[in-house]
């Protein structure tokens, strides 16, 4: 039921992208979002495209996979674009009724569509070919310079792996506790808002009673093997850059200078 | 009136290339009133076909019949099934919600749209049946014992009354007294209700005292299906897929190895012992 949910999983497989360091990763995604809000003329798109599809097909997930996730954020995106569409004024296109739609409209809505989707699929390959862990272990690697203004880096990043690694394995539980109540004749569908909202205590109550006590586990299992924060720690597999990211790296600066040169993005006079 | 699977597959994650077979070609036949023992060894998919008799999960090809009636029909009333098919999962107890033990009973009933007054009853009757002492109805099921937790979600169940009764290893995490306590518990109510049994369970040491009969699986397939003294003739080939027969039968082998004039198709302790003794000649 439930596990039918591929937004922000992680995908099992061996590819090159897979092995590329998470620093690279992290980077490499932060670049190409910032890229996609620069571009002003479509033409940046296909160029982004040709960057995010290459790099799809040699991760190996399957494009099928990754479009799934995008079911979560299709409301958002169909809001986005209608209201981009019906609200931006300037020359008219289109008109009826009460409804105006201009071509700066539709320019516009196409973007921020375009912008969407691309930085859900982009960002999704990311979580897909990069376990939590590692993840979290190069995002407190690129923050660590902010600990010098006394950011808790470390604390912050251990935050984030337990709250990854709590996803699957609540969700797994939801279901657990969803078919428990179903075989004791439970509806989860039928009925109105408020009916609905109703038929949830049976589910939410159990969730949060096991919520709390895994928490307790962990601080207990945690506190037995003497953690006590990230000061003197030291990892069994410390990140280490290797040739292929530094590959990955020159690709990137490739795409930022092929972008500019081609004047996709305009610069500053 | 059974339940009968014919040729069900279960494929988990069918589209991507993590696909595994959960079930492979399960054919069975559960005629009512029997005390079924379901054993395998971890990830023998003996979750998944419990879950297939109550309409939980759909088999990827093949069918189920309740009565007669293929549960994959689009007229068939899948809540009505689940009231006559109730299916304890494990740990139980963590399913328990309502703020005191006895509303969390009538929580099944109640979904089956019966009177206030019946739903009582069968709850109060449920709570009896399982021999919770009268004095927690009333107290907040997380203020009880984990046993008796376990006792109230299996009311739970009871209290909609279901013809067959599926129980996903009952005894996880209980003590040996628990244990004892448990399957004593499902022995007696098999019999005061004459109720279809299915026991799921990795033990052929708890089941073997209890069951008429004993479905083993591996690997998502029925490996034996037997009465409980056939399927031990087996023992070196439940060995081979992580189980074990009775520590019994292997003594009983072995006496019989030595010339001891035994039978080796005893099940339980008591039998082997009266054995015993009579091969001695007391």
């Amino acid at each position: 039921m439930l596990r039918d949910m591929t937004l922000g999983q992680y995908y099992q497989s061996d590819s090159i992208i897979h092995r590329l360091d998470p620093r690279v990763k992290i980077c490499g995604t932060m670049l190409f979002i910032v890229s996609l809000f620069l571009f002003d003329k479509f033409t940046g798109y296909v160029v982004a495209a040709l960057l995010l599809f290459t790099a799809i097909r040699i991760s190996t997930v399957p494009l099928k996979y990754i479009v799934k996730g995008m079911k979560a954020i299709v409301f958002l995106l169909l809001i986005t674009i209608l209201f981009n569409l019906f609200l931006t004024p300037g020359e008219e296109l289109i008109s009826f009724w009460r409804i105006t739609i201009t071509k700066e409209g539709v320019r516009t809505s196409a973007f921020m569509g375009l912008r969407l989707t691309f930085l859900i699929l982009g960002s999704s390959l990311m979580t897909f070919t990069t376990t939590p862990n590692n993840l979290t272990d190069g995002l407190e690697k690129l923050l660590n310079p902010l600990k010098k203004v006394h950011v808790p880096v470390h604390e912050v990043a251990m935050m984030m792996s337990i709250a990854l690694r709590f996803i699957p394995i609540l969700l797994e539980e939801t279901d657990r506790i969803m078919k428990a109540q179903i075989a004791r004749g439970a509806d989860f569908e039928s009925g109105n808002i408020i009916h609905k909202a109703k038929a949830m205590v049976p589910l939410l109550v159990p969730l949060f009673i096991a919520a709390f006590r895994r928490a307790n586990d962990l601080a207990m299992a945690m506190e037995a093997r003497c953690y006590r924060g990230g000061e003197g720690r030291t990892k069994m597999k410390p990140l280490q850059y290797r040739k292929r990211d530094g590959i990955a790296y020159a690709i990137m600066v490739i795409y930022v200078a092929a972008i500019i040169a081609v004047g996709f993005i305009p610069i500053l006079p | 009136m059974s339940i009968i699977l014919d040729h069900v597959n279960y494929i988990y994650e069918a589209d991507t290339k993590m696909a595994v077979y959960a079930l492979k070609d399960v054919c069975l036949q559960i005629p009512d009133g029997q005390f079924i023992g379901l054993i395998g060894h971890t990830g023998s998919g003996k979750s998944t076909l419990v879950q297939h008799l109550n309409g939980l999960l759909k088999p990827s090809s093949g069918n189920v019949y309740y009565n007669g009636r293929d549960i994959r029909d689009d007229d068939y009333d899948l809540k009505e099934l689940r009231s006559k098919v109730g299916l304890v999962f494990q740990y139980p107890e963590h399913q328990l919600f309502e703020i005191d033990v006895f509303s969390d009973v009538c929580y099944g009933p109640k979904n089956l749209g019966l009177s206030r007054k019946e739903t009582e009853l069968r709850a109060y009757e449920a709570l009896r049946l399982v021999g919770l002492p009268e004095e927690c109805f009333f107290q907040s099921p997380f203020d009880l014992s984990g046993g008796q937790k376990r006792r109230v979600a299996i009311a739970g169940v009871l209290a909609m009354k279901p013809e067959v009764l599926i129980l996903d290893e009952p005894t996880a995490g209980l003590d040996p007294k628990g244990r004892d306590e448990m399957f004593a518990l499902i022995a007696q109510l098999q019999k005061k209700t004459g109720m279809t049994v299915v026991l799921v369970s990795h033990s052929m040491e708890d089941v073997a005292k209890y069951v008429d009969r004993i479905i083993v699986m591996n690997r998502g397939s029925v490996l034996f299906d037997n009465v409980p003294k056939e399927v031990f003739k087996h023992y070196k080939e439940l060995e081979d897929v992580g189980l074990a027969a009775p520590q019994v039968t292997y003594i009983m082998h072995a006496l019989k190895n030595d010339g001891w004039k035994v039978d080796e198709e005893v099940t339980t302790v008591a039998e082997a012992a009266d054995e015993i003794l009579r091969a001695c000649g007391k």
